[in-house]
């Protein structure tokens, strides 16, 4: 049975009481204690940094060529905390009821209060650090308001809050490598967890340069390795980002919790030709003065600038009075989706939808659109080469966050004991549906705020251990196994890059397990990938004897994810419900709006690896609501 | 479109390299300049040639990964943009691409248009950070900083990292890229602590890994995707002569 360990009493006193319950450990102990932290995003990097403050010894990796280029860097719009600066009416206990709700209630209620709690504290810790927030003239802080809520709670710098985020956090972790507290080990991938008499005691590395296989051991591991949407192929994720350290982890045993739920979101840009590599997100906060149309014809081929106001659909703003263009992402991008399978899609490829400033730069000029989000236009400009000043933009849904990922327990742990998963690997606090400028505050928190603490608790019982013989049988095995992967990839010579069979697999997941979802298309999916599968252990195609080898890299992500996609799936299919991001056709009101069944479905599912020819086996942790009630989440 | 490219080819960091001509027939100019290098590779690899290696990651201009030199021009011929946000528009019909690594002596080549830009991290290990610990952090509006104040740190700040700055510096300086950290921090009033040491060891590491000296052509600002300014460079020089009288 799955036992999220969640501390008795009252909800605003559960993490007090755990904090001055937990064990501890002494410093002198401290620099006994190995740690290994993959990932150098913002939990990587934050939860490295604080353990080398403590004095632990912390091993720290990523694929990048630079801790700073992790992808936490290119969150645009925000950070939520409830500082309440506006005096608006935030508290903790609102923005914990507005992530609750956000998620569709199938979250957590310790885990998210407890989000809630910490923001505020994160504020002033980056601010130390030299985080530049943006001011109000009187000096002090100012804030915008996001999606999915009506209190201004949103603390940014510029279009770039995520860059400054991480820059703080590196900065903070370069401090640590300095002073000798963390080796940090660019240019490497994790291909292993290494796991010795049921603890997870290391990893096997491969530096992407020498092309060398490394054992590392430690008392505890973390997995901080951010979000899978790229298995979507076209996402607004990095080329790098994938799901190979989560799902290594989940073949060693750990479970995966809700991996269907992926959030899709409602402005980036449109696809426009086969060629794509990426699609570029434009920041919700647009969505504050920027609103959201299509033509009412059908296929109507004016420019926009030519369809007069009453000849356009602001459709948002029509379903949805009460909140409008300001929907949450799950709401907004299937109301698209809606528009453009209807035909009423704009673009060369019909694929779009129009985010228009006209409205705002005519109430508050142009000077002042361009002071709020001056870079995102430019950058609008630079892919588009249209002036957004003049013209709507052109948007469309795109694969953004996951929500799903490692199952961990309220210590963040998973199920592997001494194995951690942070940030966006983990499952924890978004449930179905993650708000707007929620995840950088989970990363953020998770890393500096909770995990130093609960992993105390179980380093505590490890000061006597000794290092970790990486000659163990069991570091031996882990490494021939990776050895053995990669010389197979690189045997099957085929006639297929690895881009070739994510391409595809994009496909089918953006047709059957995206934005709206049905049982028979799921179990066709399901036999797709299965095929695809088969295909490419036929036919991929990987240059071979080379240290460095990009296309090896890739081949290895590639194979995860048409397991990791085929779970998803199963995932989706189990669950006859919709909620959040996860929208099953047959489970809608007359109008459209999800229905949700918390009768049946008011639990977390998490996943148990059974091989790779088996199904795989679905423990459910049941969700309690103790201190709110479930309502029908509803934004007219 | 049409498009001959001369690729610099390199193995690894032991062997010589040399440039290589290849030919794409069907280049669509909607294409990023990245993508164009992803269908080069696609087609190398039906021919049995070594794709070629380049690095890239958030082909958003944010992460500072990608970056080359494109007919000598760090990032190519568009201004303030990097390279993976380049367009094959900007590019005519016909055209010859000349695409080679960032070259300074502290950035060796790793493999093809691979290099080490580690040097840039050692030079933030050794100074470029506030010291505050996990915690530590007193509530963010006791201090009061100016909106002019906030936004010139963040100018600095907006640094990504990418080394176009020493590529394009004919003494392969890293003045703007240091400048730009000393200069975000030293404005904020929570960084002026420890200003004299930071800027001390920062202009030292920078020296130690074998940057040369600036000597104002100001070529780095016009290369910079993010547009940092010289200025920066002023305000390191100003601070590193302050740094040095008030220790004597
Ligand atoms: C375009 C975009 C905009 C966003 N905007 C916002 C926003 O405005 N507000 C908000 O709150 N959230 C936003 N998000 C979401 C948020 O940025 C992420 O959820 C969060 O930053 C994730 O942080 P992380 O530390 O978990 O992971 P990441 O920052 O993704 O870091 C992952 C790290 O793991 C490493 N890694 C991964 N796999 C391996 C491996 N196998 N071996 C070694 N290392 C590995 C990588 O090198 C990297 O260092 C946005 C996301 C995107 C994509
Ligand atoms: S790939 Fe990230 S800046 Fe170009």
């Amino acid at each position: 049975m799955l036992d999220a360990k969640i501390p008795e009493g009252p909800l605003e006193e559960k993490w007090n009481y755990y904090k001055s319950h937990t064990k501890l450990v002494n410093p002198a102990n401290r620099k006994k204690i190995d740690v290994i932290v993959v990932g150098t995003g913002l939990a990587g990097s934050a939860i490295a940094a604080s353990l080398g403050e403590m004095g632990y010894r912390v091993k720290s990796f990523c694929f990048q060529d630079t801790a700073r280029r992790a992808h936490s860097v290119a969150a645009q719009g925000g950070v939520n905390a409830c500082k309440n600066y506006k005096n608006d009416g935030d508290s903790v206990f609102r923005m914990f009821y507005d992530t609750i709700k956000g998620g569709d209630f199938r979250s957590r209620e310790a885990n998210v209060y407890r989000l809630a709690e910490c923001s505020a504290n994160l504020i002033d810790q980056a601010v130390a650090q030299g985080v530049p927030f943006g001011r109000e003239y009187a000096g002090y802080l100012n804030n915008r308001s996001f999606g999915g809520v009506q209190v201004s709670r949103t603390f940014y710098a510029r279009g770039q809050t995520g860059q400054q985020l991480l820059l703080g956090a590196y900065q903070a972790l370069m401090r640590q490598v300095h002073a000798g507290h963390v080796q940090l080990s660019t240019r490497h991938e994790m291909l292993e967890l290494v796991v010795i008499d049921g603890k997870a005691r290391g990893v096997i590395v491969r530096d992407l340069v020498t092309g060398a296989l490394e054992r590392h051991g430690a008392h505890a591991v973390v997995l901080a390795t951010g979000g899978f949407g790229k298995i979507y192929f076209l996402s607004t994720l990095a080329m790098g980002c994938n799901g190979s350290a989560i799902w290594r982890a989940h073949k060693k045993g750990a479970l995966i919790a809700n991996p269907s739920w992926t959030q899709i979101h409602p402005t980036s840009l449109p696809q426009s030709g086969e060629y794509q590599s990426k699609l570029t997100l434009m920041s919700e906060s647009l969505r504050n003065d920027g609103r959201i149309w299509v033509p009412k014809k059908e296929d109507d081929q004016r420019p926009p600038n030519q369809i007069p106001e009453e000849e356009r659909d602001y459709y948002l703003e029509r379903r949805y009075p009460a909140f409008g263009n300001l929907t949450p992402r799950d709401i907004a991008s299937r109301a698209a989706k809606e528009r453009i399978d209807a035909g009423y899609g704009i673009g060369p490829l019909k694929n779009a939808v129009y985010l228009d400033f006209s409205r705002a730069i005519g109430e508050q000029g142009e000077d002042k659109i361009r002071e709020k989000y001056g870079n995102l236009f430019r950058m609008y400009q630079k892919i588009t080469n249209v002036n957004a000043y003049t013209e709507p933009m052109r948007i469309s849904p795109a694969a953004h966050f996951s929500m799903g990922g490692l199952w961990v327990d309220y210590e963040l742990m998973t199920s592997i004991p001494g194995l951690y998963a942070l940030g966006e690997s983990n499952f924890a606090d978004h449930g179905a549906n993650r708000l707007g400028a929620n995840s950088l505050l989970q990363a953020c928190v998770d890393g500096y705020f909770i995990a130093p603490y609960t992993m105390a608790n179980f380093l505590a019982d490890e000061i006597r251990t000794g290092p970790i013989d990486t000659k163990h049988p069991a570091f031996e095995a882990a490494e021939e196994q990776v050895k053995a992967q990669l010389r197979m990839l690189e045997n099957i010579q085929g006639k297929h890059p690895a881009d070739y069979f994510h391409r595809n697999l994009g496909r089918v997941l953006y047709d059957k397990c995206g934005l709206s979802r049905s049982a028979a298309g799921l179990s066709s999916a399901i036999a797709d990938i299965q095929q695809l599968r088969h295909d490419f252990y036929k036919q991929l195609y990987v240059p071979r004897g080379f240290a460095i080898n990009t296309e090896l890299e890739k081949a290895g992500r590639v194979a995860d994810y048409l397991e990791l996609g085929e779970l998803m799936c199963h995932d989706a299919l189990t669950r006859n419900e919709s909620c959040g991001a996860h929208f099953r056709e047959e489970y809608q009101t007359p109008d459209g709006e999800a229905m949700r069944n918390d009768k049946d479905f008011a639990f977390i599912s998490a996943w148990e690896w059974q091989g790779a020819n088996n199904p795989p086996l679905l423990h459910k942790e049941p969700l309690h609501f103790e201190f709110v009630t479930p309502t029908v989440r509803s934004y007219k | 479109m049409r498009i001959r490219l001369k690729i610099w080819r390199q193995e690894s960091n032991e062997t010589s390299g040399r440039m290589e001509s290849y030919e794409l027939k069907d280049v669509n100019e909607e294409m990023s300049f990245l993508e164009m290098l992803d269908v080069l590779n696609e087609q190398l690899m039906e021919k049995g040639i070594r794709p070629v290696e380049f690095d890239h990651d958030c082909r958003e201009g944010i992460c500072g990964q990608c970056g080359v030199m494109i007919n000598g021009e760090p990032h190519g011929p568009l201004q303030h943009t990097t390279t993976c946000q380049l367009h094959m528009r900007t590019f005519r019909d016909g055209a010859e691409i000349y695409i080679e690594p960032f070259r300074a002596d502290a950035f060796p080549v790793k493999c093809d248009l691979k290099i080490d830009r580690s040097a840039f991290d050692r030079i933030i290990q050794s100074g470029g950070f506030i010291s505050v610990d996990t915690g530590q952090a007193p509530e963010a509006n006791t201090t009061r900083i100016s909106v002019p104040v906030a936004e010139s740190a963040f100018d600095s700040a907006a640094c990504i990292g990418c080394g176009a700055c020493v590529a394009a510096c004919k003494n392969a300086s890293a003045a703007l890229f240091t400048s730009a950290k000393i200069t975000h921090l030293v404005k904020l009033p929570q960084g002026q602590t420890e200003a004299q040491e930071r800027v001390l060891k920062m202009v030292s590491q920078m020296d130690a890994e074998g940057f040369g000296h600036c000597t104002n052509t100001e070529a780095c600002e016009a290369a910079c995707p993010q547009e940092i300014s010289v200025l920066n460079i002023a305000r390191m020089n100003w601070e590193y002569n302050k740094a040095h009288i008030m220790r004597k």
